[in-house]
């Protein structure tokens, strides 16, 4: 059926989301788009999910894989997991942000368009088999986020967010580039197979060595892994709340789809040579991410710090290196999605009398005030912190049984250990909500697609234990298309 | 009803309560009453349902009975199962216990956000449930660590004054102890290829391996227990929480971590836990002498209290790593009882501090002339934490010094201290409080115990009472258990040293036959010990242990 089809069929998903977003730009700018931004918003998150749907339906059943574009991408179980997260984790973060962009008076059709080209280079990164298609898609999604992120634009604090994240990004994009280049004169392809092949035997050329060691400085900036980190906060921190909602989520999951597929596929007879770099970055990630939270006081700032304690986390699954340790990431990156869509739904619905608060302060009494979103708040903290019963627990039990299978007993103990001190900052805001005494109440009407996207991921998170099986299973599948040994 | 998944009912029937009461709607003064009987009726039923689990359960045999098993994570060979054994059996029946006169103290003292307090308690008890059915290493944890959430809100919601930081030190300090156990039990699980906790029992690891193992788990447990030096969040906890939360702290909390060394460290962990017993020996030790000390110093009620439980917990320690019959025995008698009366001592605070809204000690005294009946209530349990002899204390203490003695006359006699210490506290504290005359003005209107105080009070009384003038009833559960465990101690000792390749230990094996392996590798293991901070006599010498099984069969 595979050679039945046009040489383009792989990729339906991604030309069909490229073709709507011109569609949609277009509309936007000749059909007076400006007046009716809700429109494009929900357009935005209907294509999203359409094209999760074509990611879907594209891929083949069984393990299978195919490509297109001679090569150059690729789609597999693999990559229909993560594009089905990132999509939907985009359609989702775009849906909420409409009322909070519209709120603020922010609402413009761009955004959504925005969002469907970032996803779009997404995609594309999650399907590259090629180091010239890999940059391509990263370098698409990359420019997208350096936009958003500055999309408040007469916001000092956007601006400053976007101007830091354009610069840096674009070091990190130097680096990466720097390092294919070396891979590629002491490698002599850019293709992932062929890279594949010619390492294969064990003996990588040293250029190869210092080619990867840059290359994974490039991604380890993309998926806010110390040290690399330095912008997250600030970024997180100065862009609007629906941009960091994204960021926290969507291209994170895309930066860590990449990762893997770079370091199972072509790089993956190196394990020896990325094992330590990676188990470095990951302890330093999830401890810069416990301890640098500590002292926070927005919530935003706070989400950053975890976030880079997650990335630490799913590491720890990625350094070990085999499938096992590979099907660890997807499922703690599932649950991660989960948690951190209900976190920022709470983030995104906090206000005080119409207007848009993030200290976590703000949140003070909140079990009084809705208990309903204080419960959902707080069990998403508990499962950030990795308590059982929750969803985050088993993420943390799949990443280090998977640590100490591979023998890596420092780090699963580092890892634990880490996290008994992020339990604490969690552990905080849980405080300020139950035990201190409301100041100012915040809003009640938190809007509808907040409160589909609340219940929804408080489920998921809180009763994640009844029904564990499913996710696994995927997750496993998932990795075993990168393992085809 | 024989077919019945009963631990799985009595485990998550609360649960299905705390979801009731969730739902309920409604005014604030009306949705406090129906969660309030709600709550109480949830956990009476619990309670009754247990109660089964003790009908059906058969004293002859040391496996695990009850069992229910079904696939929870194939992948990963996690599997949910269910089951309780002659160690175990027991303390369900004291939190299924516990929790309904908890409920029902808290009609009086709790009046602000009833309805969190009653699902946070009920959650809690089916944590508390699930941890001690639990025969899966993931299961365990999974229940052991989910204590820790409703007891956070418990004590931050509810608490005294510095309620916020107690919770985060008990959270704190219990997650990054028990994070350690994680890895350890990964650890074991991926040596041994499975996570079901009879498997693992049989499994014999290297030695070198067992030490960090031990260790691993000695920091969650001594944590838990808490062994001195790491009891320090217990006063703080104990302190802020508020009554009901104080009692299952005692209770039942500190519990887990003396059945995480049974259940764990000495049956899966044999020459680790030789190596290491002058350890638990001289922290026990310090914890008797030292805590009993500083419980004599306290001007805190409740904080006097819970040091106390510090040095009774010390009693408990010291008689699970004496392994002998009658110790382990003793230690898991005195845990039950501890459980009662220290759960029963800080009703009785409670009773006071409704009524006064303090704890400090100075502020009462004489109150026998105007409280008749809470002098008698709070003398028995006094006197049964004392250790007279026709309480439950009495019974406790003794067998673990007897078992003690035989296997280490120096810490059973230094271990006597505490009982000395322990009267002149207790003693101390009630004189102070209920004797001598009544000069303060504001305890000359202070109410005697009502009718649902007397209705809390009395069950742990006919326990208390019970468990002194009859302790069969519930030595007869633990008795086939406990033999088999220390059987399988010097089993898997003995077998180790003769033939390195072992494979699982003798289940059934006669004490008899068994007597002859044990007393050759004695002296092999002991020079393995560290000559440190115990004389040599530390090591339980096996044979006369062995011996011991016997006279203790016939009793």
């Amino acid at each position: 059926m595979n050679g039945a089809l046009p040489v383009m069929a792989p990729a339906l998903p991604e030309i069909f989301l490229a073709l709507a977003a011109m569609a949609m730009l277009m509309l936007g700018v000749f059909a007076k788009g400006e007046e009716k931004p809700r429109l494009f918003f929900y357009a935005g998150a209907v294509l999203l999910v359409v094209t999760a749907a074509l990611a879907y339906l594209v891929t083949p059943k069984g393990g299978a894989t195919i490509h297109a574009f001679d090569g150059l991408f690729i789609q597999d179980g693999f990559a229909r997991f993560m594009k089905l997260m990132v999509l939907g984790a985009s359609a989702f973060t775009l849906a909420m942000a409409r009322a909070w962009f519209e709120r603020e008076k922010l609402a413009r059709f761009e955004y959504p368009v925005l969002i469907m080209f970032a996803a779009l280079g997404m995609c594309m990164m999650i399907s590259a088999n090629d180091l010239m298609s890999l940059y391509l898609g990263l370098e698409l999604q990359s420019l997208s986020l350096y936009v958003v992120a500055a999309y408040h634009r007469d916001n000092a604090r956007s601006t400053e967010a976007g101007l830091k994240y354009f610069m840096l990004g674009a070091l990190a994009s130097g680096l990466l580039l720097f390092g294919m280049s070396l891979v590629y004169g002491y490698a002599g392809a850019t293709g992932f197979d062929a890279i594949a092949t010619v390492l294969e035997h064990g003996h990588a050329p040293i250029g190869v060595q210092i080619g990867l060691a840059f290359i994974l400085a490039g991604l380890a900036f993309k998926v806010a892994a110390v040290p690399f980190h330095m912008w997250t906060p600030d970024v997180y921190e100065g862009a609007p709340t629906p941009v960091t909602a994204f960021f926290a989520i969507a291209p994170k999951l895309a930066a860590f789809a990449l990762l893997i597929r770079v370091l199972s596929g072509p790089f993956g007879h190196m394990l020896p040579q990325w094992q330590p770099i990676l188990v470095l970055i990951a302890i330093l990630s999830m401890t810069v991410g416990a301890f640098g939270a500590l002292g926070q006081t927005n919530i935003k700032r706070l989400m950053a710090y975890s976030s880079i304690g997650h990335a630490g986390y799913a590491l720890v699954g990625l350094a070990v290196g085999n499938q096992e340790g590979i099907s660890g990431v997807l499922v703690y990156l599932a649950i991660y999605l989960a948690m951190n869509m209900g976190a920022f739904a709470v983030i995104l619905a906090m206000r005080v009398k119409g207007r848009a608060v993030e200290g976590i302060d703000d949140l003070a009494g909140l079990a009084r005030t809705n208990p309903l979103m204080a419960l959902a708040m707080a069990l998403f903290m508990f499962s950030m912190a990795g308590i059982p019963p929750l969803a985050g627990f088993f993420g943390k039990l799949y990443v280090f049984l998977a640590a100490v299978h591979a023998g890596l007993y420092t780090l699963a103990i580092l890892g634990v250990l880490t996290s008994a001190v992020a339990a604490f900052y969690y552990l905080r805001i849980v405080k300020v909500m139950y035990f201190d005494e409301p100041i100012e109440a915040l809003d009640k009407a938190i809007g509808r697609t907040m409160s589909v996207v609340l219940t929804v991921s408080t489920i998921v998170v809180a009763f994640f234990f009844l029904v564990p099986m499913p996710v696994m299973k995927i997750s496993e599948a998932a990795a075993k298309t990168l393992f085809p040994h | 009803m024989n077919n019945w998944p009963l631990l799985s009912l009595v485990t998550f029937l609360p649960l299905a309560g705390a979801a009731f009461i969730f739902f309920i709607r409604g005014d604030d003064k009306v949705v406090a009453a129906n969660a309030r009987h709600v709550a109480l009726l949830t956990s009476l039923g619990t309670f009754i349902l247990s109660l089964g689990i003790w009908l059906k359960f058969d004293n002859t045999t040391p496996d695990f009975q009850l069992v229910e098993k079904a696939n929870w994570l194939p992948q990963l060979g996690i599997t949910y199962h269910m089951g309780v054994d002659g160690i175990s059996m027991l303390f369900v029946i004291l939190s299924t216990f516990l929790t309904p006169l908890c409920i029902l103290q808290s009609f009086g003292s709790i009046d602000k956000r009833v309805k969190e307090y009653m699902v946070s308690f009920l959650v809690l008890e089916t944590m508390m449930v699930g941890m001690f059915c639990a025969l899966d290493f993931v299961l365990f944890y999974f229940f052991f660590e989910g204590v820790l959430i409703p007891m956070f809100l418990l004590i931050g919601i509810w608490g005294g004054p510095r309620r916020v930081y107690a919770a985060f030190k008990f959270f704190l300090y219990t997650l990054a102890g028990s994070v350690l156990m994680l890895i350890a039990m990964l650890a074991m699980a991926w040596h041994a290829g499975s996570f079901d906790i009879p498997t693992l029992m049989g499994i014999p690891y290297p030695v070198s391996m067992q030490y960090w193992l031990w260790l691993a788990f000695f920091a969650s447990f001594a944590v838990k227990v808490p062994m001195w030096p790491f009891h320090t969040w217990l006063p703080d906890a104990h302190v802020e929480a508020p009554t009901g939360g104080s009692v299952i702290l005692a209770g039942v909390l500190l519990k887990m971590g003396a059945y995480g060394f049974l259940r764990f460290s000495v049956p899966m962990l044999p020459e680790a836990t030789v190596y290491f017993t002058p350890l638990i020996y001289t922290l026990s030790i310090v914890a008797i002498i030292y805590t009993s000390l500083v419980a004599l110093a306290q001007e805190d009620m409740k904080k006097l209290i819970a040091y106390s439980s510090v040095a009774h917990m010390g009693f408990v320690t010291i008689g699970i790593f004496a392994m002998t019959p009658q110790a382990v025995e003793g230690a898991i008698f005195q845990m039950l009882s501890h459980g009662v009366v220290s759960g029963a001592l800080f009703l009785c605070v409670g009773v006071v501090y409704d009524r006064m809204h303090t704890r400090e000690i100075n502020r009462y005294g004489g109150l026998v002339s105007r409280m008749p009946r809470y002098a008698l209530v709070f003398m028995v349990f006094t006197l049964a934490s004392v250790g007279l002899p026709g309480t439950s204390g009495f019974v406790g203490e003794f067998l673990v010094l007897l078992g003690t003695f035989r296997a280490n006359t120096w810490v059973a006699l230094l271990a006597t201290t505490g009982v000395v210490l322990g009267a002149a506290y207790m003693l101390l504290l009630y004189r102070r409080v209920v004797f001598g005359k009544l000069v303060r003005e504001d305890l000359k209107n202070i109410l005697d115990l009502n009718m649902r105080e007397i209705v809390v009070f009395a069950p742990l009384i006919l326990v208390v009472l019970w468990m002194g003038i009859y302790p069969s009833s519930y030595l007869n559960v633990m008795h086939v258990s406990v033999d088999n465990l220390i059987l399988r101690h010097q089993a898997a000792l003995g077998v180790k040293a003769a033939e390195p390749p072992a494979a699982a230990a003798p289940v059934q094996a006669k004490p008899a036959q068994e007597a002859a392996p044990a007393p050759e590798p004695a002296p092999a293991a002991q020079t393995a010990a560290p000559a440190a901070s115990e004389p040599t006599p530390t090591q339980a010498p096996p044979a006369p242990a062995a011996d011991d099984a016997k006279p203790t069969k016939q009793e």
